[in-house]
């Protein structure tokens, strides 16, 4: 069930539709374990591993959003068969993005600890 | 016509199509421009100094009292079928490609049903949020919530209004294999707003 499609001058082959499936399966399993751990350790359900977890919590929490974010980006969005061109026009404006998030953070973290100490 | 149709090759300065390359530029700035709102989010976060909150009952000075505002399993559905309408629209875009029209119609139309939920989870949830006391300048956190996921939604609004005009085409049978790209572009577009949304939906709503 292969499809290939061209761009410009490079041909490429998308994936098959079992393959979108089988990415689409581990989109959900992974939306399912991010809804699962914020309930176990927040939710209605949060029981004696919840102040095990609430450490991990956010890491975690930003490792399976990580993994879904490259999923969709390399199978939906065929970054990875399509020309390197376009991962780079994506990727390092990506970048400056997570660099504006956390410098912003650092930027109003050191501004209120500036502002309480004096 | 077969998707091979379109092999030609394209006299541009990187051999690749320029309008693909200009939805990843767009894409791209719109990655900077998320952020910031994304930022802006963070920033605020925790620091209203009166209620509703997102995740904490709150009583006012006059003993009205808040429940926490977000409802968790509503936005879940809406997280998934944003996940599943991805799927959907490579599959739309396979059928496309191959000259399956039965595959094209089909699945653009689970997309656009799904962003169509998507759309109106969104506006149930913003009245429900203002009914329950929180309105856009209420507190830092109402502020910076509707302008994170107000700005999102308008994007799934646009990408709707997308599909659904190149599903007009389909069904007139004007998206021939050598017209994928059409698609293409709205898909790459449509996977953009959902991989925002995967970012939006941690940060915004689970992470307390």
């Amino acid at each position: 069930m292969d499809s290939h499609v061209t761009t410009g001058t490079q041909e490429h082959t998308h994936p098959t539709a079992s393959l979108y499936f089988k990415v689409g399966l581990v989109l959900f399993v992974l939306t399912a374990l991010e809804v699962g751990l914020y309930e176990i350790t927040y939710g209605d359900h949060a029981g004696s591993m919840a102040s095990t977890l609430k450490p991990l919590f956010v890491p975690l929490l930003l490792l399976l959003s990580a993994a879904k974010f490259a999923l969709v980006a390399m199978f939906y969005m065929h970054l990875k068969q399509d020309s390197k061109l376009f991962t780079g026009v994506f990727v390092f404006p990506l970048i400056i993005a997570a660099f504006i998030i956390v410098a912003l953070i650092i930027l109003q973290a050191y501004h209120f600890a500036f502002a309480r100490s004096g | 016509m077969t998707a091979h149709a379109h092999a030609a090759h394209l006299e541009t300065s990187t051999g690749l199509d320029n309008r693909k390359v200009a939805i990843w530029t767009f894409i791209g700035s719109e990655c900077m421009f998320f952020a910031t709102l994304i930022s802006n989010y963070l920033v605020n976060k925790g620091k209203s100094l009166v209620g509703p909150f997102p995740h904490e009952a709150w009583t006012s000075p006059t003993g009205q009292h808040f429940e926490p505002i977000f409802e968790i399993p509503l936005v879940t559905l809406g997280t998934a079928l944003l996940l599943f309408s991805s799927l959907f629209v490579v599959l739309a875009l396979s059928g496309a490609q191959r000259g399956n029209r039965k595959a094209l119609i089909g699945w653009l139309a689970a997309t656009i049903a799904c962003g169509i939920f998507f759309a109106g989870m969104q506006v149930y949830e913003f009245t429900h949020f203002v009914h329950r006391g929180l309105g856009f300048t209420t507190n830092l956190f109402g502020s910076s919530f509707y302008t994170l996921t107000g700005f999102h939604g308008t994007h799934v609004a646009i990408g709707v209004l997308w599909l659904s005009t190149l599903w007009i085409d389909a069904l007139r049978g004007k998206l021939p294999p050598a017209r994928s790209l059409n698609l293409e572009m709205a898909a790459l577009y449509w996977h953009f707003v959902d991989v925002v949304w995967i970012i939006i939906f941690p940060v915004v709503y689970l992470i307390k």
